[in-house]
């Protein structure tokens, strides 16, 4: 309360009421905001009051309305750049490596911006295949939440300038001192990186490049330094292999190469074309793996018995090559000696692998494929891939050094150790010992937070640079946008502290002309040789053959030994893998990737506990039950075909504070890491396991995991496939006294190869990118509303505890005669005359009765506004998410179905092309984006009235088959027979 | 014919025209009593929370129901099923009685088409609200357009769905409405206050009671009589067939229309008697009303409880004859034994089992007994339309696909809503609307001096018959 003053005494006395409405009569000092503080219902309008309102009326009414509301300008060009136009894509060839997986991709561009990555059919490394993650990478580049926009120091904003010259002085004074400079950086395969990288050791003499892999491999790469003097990871051959056992070794999800591993390890499983040859595929491992769901027979073990199987296997092996065997009262746990034999009888064609990052182990793999003679036929140890190079004690020892206080500047480029080192908390400790830190990174991580200065770098879609993912491969990468930020690439961060004054784009160009241009002689100028190369994206220059590293039985004995006295325990175990979506947790705030149903699990946006159901039963766990492992709560999930009693947790997960789709998903896994002998340990004994009270509940998108004796996923063995072809034929019912509807023109049709699809995921995640698919977020998945296009169902059969298991992929079957078509009371669902079941989204008015009506369940529903949505729209929300969408698909509105188009614009634009050109579609030249980012080729779309084309082919196959043909809903998509190879030997 | 001689009056007692009139009209005479004041307060209540769960129904989506991309249609259209199968007997009731020229329709054809005007209106919310844009709901209509024209889809089910409805509210209405006019001119006539007698003035439509108009007005009950028999037996086989043309299992199955049909009569039925043991007891009408009333209501939900069940087999029976491995599962596995069992059990138990009490005259004298049976009813068709809707939705054909559905608050919140609307409208056709035709009770006035005069001629005494 302020003070009243009072002016005379009648004031005073009378009180201000009085006085006021004395004032009231001589209202010239009266400002409008006391009008409106006045309380206008006690008062009575004189004539001036009205025109007092009146006047105010009209006047803020008058400024209100002229007011411009925004307006959004499009502007034509007025000189358009040589390689845009609009309404037309441009692609260009780079390369996509985060550190773990390679491939060599096309960038579709439209209008300068980058919205989707497509495999390189050119490179032989990736063959024109991609993984979920690498379909996904396009999304981070638009990362709203989670990239820093210009460099900082102490979380406060700096120029590129000032941190050169603050962070080049302590280099130089590093140097001088003689104290140690830590490089820390994932694994670099780029050649002009690691060229860079060595004339900076020059420049600073102190420095220290450690790479670093959150998940290693290390102790693969020391063995074959072993037995081959190399401390290198072979190329292996899986086409080559008529028998593949693979222990404990995901190779067709997470292991090394698994985009290339896929492509080679269908190509002999197809059984296209009269084929009858097939590989076998045997899995010794203990958690249930991409690879294992794939693999003809299964055999589980603990870890801790891993040893005492490759013991056994390894004499049983020798046995039969006549040479001596070793720690012969050693019993493998599962019966080897069929494997063995089948092994054996394919030598020269046989393959072993195994995934454990165990150099004894490692040794004995090497000694049992050099027994079976792999070297030089499934394994090309001369052509060495540059994947997981790190070495295992590198970090530990830098962080010993770190805690003496001899490392006075600490660089981490693209590496989160704080969140990914097992023990974050000590190097976080030792790091305050280093006088400076700077992290260049494009994405916020834990890291970055800790350190003195944050250098903000490009996403690798606006960055020059090359690759060698294998030696002798190479490929190039170019910038498909201009950077977004203001932002560096890490070898533009190292030339301006080395003070070169040369651009990265120079300095890559000389090294390849220097390089590379003199190895071919396709190309007589540089000029040539360059732009073509980088339209290509890849140079793999012919090599002679390279002699082959003499192989050394050294160490075996004693790693056998060794391997031999591991003790099975009957405690509980643990193994700590990567998602095939998440991967190590890189790419843990892309959205798509953490609503990527896991391939085996089907749940999304988490981690948990995989427990084999025995286990699960003994102790009343359910799935969804919070249970402690040392301490850690996590929720747990009943997973068949896990060992007895062996757990397993997904690394990649728990990060804090790094944007809306990673903050706080799932719990971290990487403390469980151990150290033994130098290498990082993914299993763990002497875990205590107990169960909380609690529930959690987990996003599944499939919760009923048996087919129901129903004929969804048709399946057969090799010997029936070969002796009685006609025998799995699917019995037809297809009989209508409608006359059917015939198709001029084209006729589209899909076939799926069951036999080669492996469950991946690539295909959800391409789709997603292709068709504007929106990501609804846990809760709405939990609701089972996700919106993929294309599921991938997975069943099992049989044993709960050792299940078989087929993968299946589902999306609109177009059905010739679609019961969604004719239930739509608005006709928003039609048939094109080209056999495509379309729909009209400005018609539909969201009954839902077309969902209902579908039998394969493939109709999404918009339940909300997704799009452009802060709530759901994790990508699609923002400007920035909005660039990414592609202009040639609608995004939905609220309430209104959507699904699977098989690609339709694709077609459209492919036709246009064609008509333009003034010929025919070739078969093969529409591609649904699915069966583009297929690793395994196992989409294959055509048109059906092409009688040539490949779907008209295999339609006539035995194999061939419609899912719930008897419903006559006539699909355009077929799915070809699954044929496991049982290992029976088969006389033609 | 009604034979009163074996059947008992209609009418007890001997009344006057005038204490005919008298009687009906006395509630609308009459301040609404504090009871009334009470539920119509509780159905306001509960209009509101209908209210809040359509705001967010509209505003947010249909994503705040329960509803997924497997099962697609939950409590709205279970509710739907349910409202239009109440609000089948009033027609029903009217008009095949009419047709039959059964008499003792006379003192409860009125309320029981006002029922089926508010179940209607109940009903007629939720294919509106289910739409994922309503606000594109006149796609449905088939216009002439400029969009090519664009027509709709003339062989889904859910666009004669849409005429069926509209066509069987515009008729209900009418033949409601219609029926009142000379009971309207009777308020009028008797009005005291100048409002009342304009008021019902103008919805008497300046009704004489003339012979000419008596005429007229008896024709076109015919007239409007016969066009509603028809929609009484189109508009729930068109909603089955919303079901019956699909391809899921469970809802392919020819037995529907009918099925629904009697199913819809069956639950209307009972509604008729919940509510006519309600106007009973709290406006005394037991004059009118008779035991002999309630108890033909009672006979008939017998017979049609045994139609219902013999039709639960039949479905049954088929799906194993046919030997589909997805009807049997949806059938044996899904509703008898699965997951969904205690639906299907409590559809058995409320529509097939506990209706055949009804074979004792004691319960079909007792009007407790009588409340409870025929409420149980309806909460046994409301099961029905959920084993129907759900089940066969949430696992069909791929298991990858299967899920499980629970309703939200705001789905929840809108069947409480229709039941307030529902509720609202009774309570203000008791206070408004008399609620016996006047006119017709007094053509049936005599039957209770006929009545004793004959069994006076066959020496029968009354205490006998009744």
């Amino acid at each position: 309360m302020s003070h009243k003053y009072w002016t005379s005494i009648e004031e005073k006395n009378n009180g201000v009421e009085n006085l006021d409405k004395f004032q009231d009569e001589i209202p010239h000092n009266t400002s409008v905001q006391q009008l409106i503080q006045d309380d206008l219902s006690n008062k009575t309008t004189s004539r001036r009051n009205f025109l007092k309102w009146c006047g105010f009326t009209f006047a803020s009414t008058a400024i209100t309305t002229s007011c411009e509301s925004p307006v959004k300008k499009a502007i034509p060009y007025l000189n358009k750049p040589e390689e845009v136009t609009p309404g037309k894509a441009s692609f260009y060839a780079t390369s996509f490596f985060d550190g773990e997986e390679y491939a060599s991709v096309l960038v579709k561009t439209r209008e300068g911006r980058p919205i989707k990555i497509e495999p390189n059919d050119l490179s032989t490394v990736t063959k024109g295949g991609s993984s979920a993650r690498i379909q996904a990478s396009v999304l981070s580049l638009y990362d709203r939440d989670n990239r820093y926009h210009h460099p900082l120091k102490e979380g406060k904003k700096i120029s590129w300038e000032k941190m050169d010259e603050e962070v080049k002085q302590t280099l130089k004074n590093a140097s001088s001192d003689g104290k140690e400079i830590a490089l820390v950086t994932p694994n670099i395969i780029s050649p002009s990186t690691r060229k860079l990288l060595s004339e900076f050791n020059e420049k600073y003499p102190t420095v220290n490049w450690i790479q670093y892999d959150p998940v290693s491999v290390s102790a693969m790469l020391d063995a074959n330094k072993t037995s081959f003097g190399k401390r290198i990871i072979p190329s292996y051959h899986f086409d080559n292999a008529r028998v593949i056992a693979g222990i404990n070794a995901d190779f067709l999800g997470t292991w090394l190469l698994p985009v290339d591993y896929t492509d080679q390890y269908i190509r002999n499983r197809k059984l296209e074309e009269g084929e009858t040859n097939m590989s076998r595929h045997i899995q010794i491992e203990s958690m249930m793996t991409l690879t294992g769901t794939n693999a003809d027979q299964r055999m589980r073990i603990k870890p801790s018995e891993e040893g005492a199987v490759l013991v056994a296997l390894y004499n049983e092996l020798a046995m039969k090559a006549g040479q001596t065997s070793m720690q012969q009262n050693v019993q493998s746990p599962v019966d080897i000696t069929q494997l063995a034999d089948e092994l054996y009888s394919n030598r020269k064609q046989a393959l072993v692998v195994c995934g454990t990052n165990d150099y004894h182990h490692q040794l004995i793999v090497n000694a049992i494929n050099q027994m079976l003679g792999s070297y030089g036929k499934t394994i090309d140890i001369n052509t060495p891939i540059n994947i997981r190079q790190a070495e295992d004690k590198s970090m530990p020892e830098l962080m010993k050094r770190m805690g003496k206080g001899e490392v006075s500047a600490t660089v981490f480029y693209d590496v989160d150790p704080l969140y990914d080192y097992p023990d974050a908390d000590k190097l976080k400790e030792a790091l305050k010992n280093t006088d400076v830190s700077v992290t260049l990174t494009t994405q916020a991580n834990d890291t970055s937070k800790e350190t003195l200065y944050v250098g903000a770098v490009n996403h690798y879609l606006e960055s020059w640079g090359d690759a060698e993912p294998v030696k002798g491969k190479y490929s190039l990468a170019q910038p498909a946008i201009r950077r977004l930020y203001d932002t560096r690439q890490l070898e533009e961060v190292l030339l301006s502290w080395m003070e070169e004054d040369i651009t990265f784009y120079d300095y890559l160009k000389n090294h390849w002309e220097n390089t590379y241009f003199p190895e071919q002689n396709e190309y007589s100028s540089f000029r040539d040789f360059w732009s073509h190369t980088l339209q290509d994206g890849v140079f793999e220059p012919k090599y002679e053959n390279r002699p082959r590293p003499s192989y050394s039985e050294k160490g075996l004995a004693s790693s056998i030994q060794k391997a031999a006295k591991e003790q099975p325990s009957e405690e509980l175990e643990l193994i700590l893998y990567e998602k095939v979506g998440i991967g190590n947790g890189k790419h843990a705030n892309n959205p798509w990737l953490q609503e990527l149903p896991d391939p085996v699990t089907k749940a999304t946006w988490d981690n948990y506990v995989c427990l084999p159901p025995a286990y699960a039963k003994k102790h009343g766990i359910e799935t969804e039950d919070v249970v402690e492992v040392n301490g850690v709560k996590i929720p747990a999930l009943v997973q068949p075909g896990m060992a007895d009693n062996v757990m397993a947790i997904a690394v990649g997960y728990g990060k804090h504070n790094t944007g809306k789709a990673a903050s706080d998903v799932g719990v971290n896994a990487y403390p469980f890491i151990n150290y033994n002998g130098g290498y990082k340990q993914y299993t763990r004994k002497g875990l205590t396991l107990s169960k909380t009270e609690e529930k959690y509940t987990l996003a599944l998108t499939q919760s009923h995991h048996r087919m129901e004796g129903r004929e969804i996923v048709r399946e057969t063995n090799l010997e029936t496939f070969v002796k009685d072809p006609e025998s799995i034929k699917q019995k037809k019912h297809d009989t209508t006294l409608y006359k059917e509807r015939e198709f001029e023109g084209h006729h589209w049709a899909l076939v799926v190869d069951l036999n080669a699809c492996t469950g991946c995921g690539a295909c959800a995640i391409a789709c997603q990118s292709e068709n504007n698919v929106p990501v609804v977020g846990k809760e709405e998945v939990v609701k089972k509303r996700i919106m993929h296009w294309i599921r991938i169902d997975r069943y099992y059969k049989e044993d709960e505890n050792s299940p078989e298991v087929v993968h299946q992929p589902v999306m609109c079957q177009h059905c010739d005669n679609a019961p969604c078509e004719n239930v739509c009371p608005v006709a928003a669902t039609t048939h094109s005359n080209e056999g495509l079941n379309q729909m009209s989204y400005n018609r539909c008015i969201g009954t839902k009765y077309c969902i209902n009506n579908c039998p394969y369940k493939v109709r999404r529903f918009n339940w909300y506004k997704y799009a452009g949505n802060d709530k759901y729209g994790f990508n699609s929300a923002g400007e920035q998410g909005q660039m990414e969408l592609n202009p040639d698909v609608t995004v939905r509105s609220r309430g209104v179905v959507e699904k699977c188009s098989f690609c339709v614009q694709r077609i459209q634009e492919k036709k246009e092309q064609a008509k333009l050109e003034n010929r025919q579609l070739e078969d093969g030249e529409v591609t649904p984006a699915c069966a583009q980012a297929c690793p395994a080729n196992a989409l294959i779309f055509g048109d059906l009235n092409d009688p040539n084309s490949r779907v008209s082919q295999l339609l006539k196959s035995n194999r061939n088959y419609h899912l719930l043909e008897e419903l006559h809903t006539k699909p355009s998509v077929s799915y070809m027979t699954k044929v496991r190879n049982m290992g029976a030997k088969i006389e033609a | 014919m009604y034979k009163e001689a074996i059947r008992g009056p209609l009418i007890l007692g001997d009344k006057s025209f005038r204490q005919i009139s008298a009687d009906i009209i006395q509630p609308i005479d009459k301040r609404p009593p504090l009871w009334w004041k009470a539920a119509f307060g509780l159905s306001l209540a509960m209009l509101a929370m209908g209210a809040w769960a359509i705001y967010r129904t509209i505003f947010f989506g249909i994503g705040t129901w329960g509803v997924n991309n497997t099962v697609g249609w939950g409590w709205a259209i279970i509710n739907f099923v349910w409202w239009i199968g109440i609000g089948h007997a009033g027609t029903a009731f009217s008009i095949f009685l009419l047709v039959l020229r059964q008499k003792w329709r006379t003192s409860i054809n009125r309320a029981a088409e006002a029922m089926t005007v508010f179940a209607v209106m109940a009903a007629a919310l939720f294919p509106a609200l289910h739409m994922g844009r309503i606000w594109n709901f006149f796609f449905i209509f088939p216009y002439p357009n400029t969009r090519g024209p664009l027509w709709v889809n003339f062989n889904s089910p859910l666009f004669w769905d849409f005429v069926a409805i509209t066509a069987y509210l515009l008729i209900s209405v009418s033949f409601w409405y219609y029926g009142m006019v000379p009971d309207f001119a009777t308020i009028r006539d008797r009005a005291k206050s100048k409002i009342k007698k304009a008021v019902y003035g103008v919805l008497a439509f300046g009704w004489t009671g003339s012979t000419k108009e008596w005429l007229r007005y008896e024709n076109l009950s015919y007239v409007l009589g016969g066009i509603a028999a028809v929609l009484v037996v189109s508009v729930h086989s068109i909603v089955a067939t919303d079901f019956a043309v699909s391809v899921i299992p469970g809802w392919h199955t020819t037995i529907f229309p009918p099925y629904f049909v009697v199913g819809a009569i069956f639950s209307g039925f009972a509604m008729v008697m919940t509510l006519m043991v309600i106007i009973r007891k709290i406006y005394k009408f037991q004059e009118y009303i008779t035991d002999n009333h309630m108890d033909a209501i009672a006979r008939i939900l017998i017979f049609i409880s045994l139609i219902m069940a013999s039709s639960y087999l039949t479905e049954i029976l088929i799906a194993w004859y046919s030997g589909n491995e997805y009807e049997l599962f949806t059938f044996f596995h899904n509703r008898i034994t699965g997951e969904y069992k205690f639906m299907f059990w409590a559809m058995i138990t409320c529509n097939a089992i506990i209706p055949q009490l009804f074979w004792s005259k004691k319960i079909r004298r007792n009007l407790w007994a009588m409340f409870t049976i025929s409420v149980i009813i309806n909460i046994g068709m409301w099961y029905e339309r959920f084993n129907i809707v759900v089940t066969s939705l949430a696992n069909d054909y791929l298991p990858s696909s299967w899920t499980n559905y629970s309703p939200t608050l705001e789905e929840i919140g809108i069947f409480v809503g229709t039941i307030g609307l529902f509720i609202a409208g009774i309570l203000l056709f008791f206070k408004y609307i008399p609620m016996m035709a006047i006119n017709e009770l007094k053509s049936v006035r005599d039957s209770g001096s006929k009545f004793r005069k004959k069994i006076e001629q066959m020496k029968i005494k009354e205490e006998d018959l009744i």
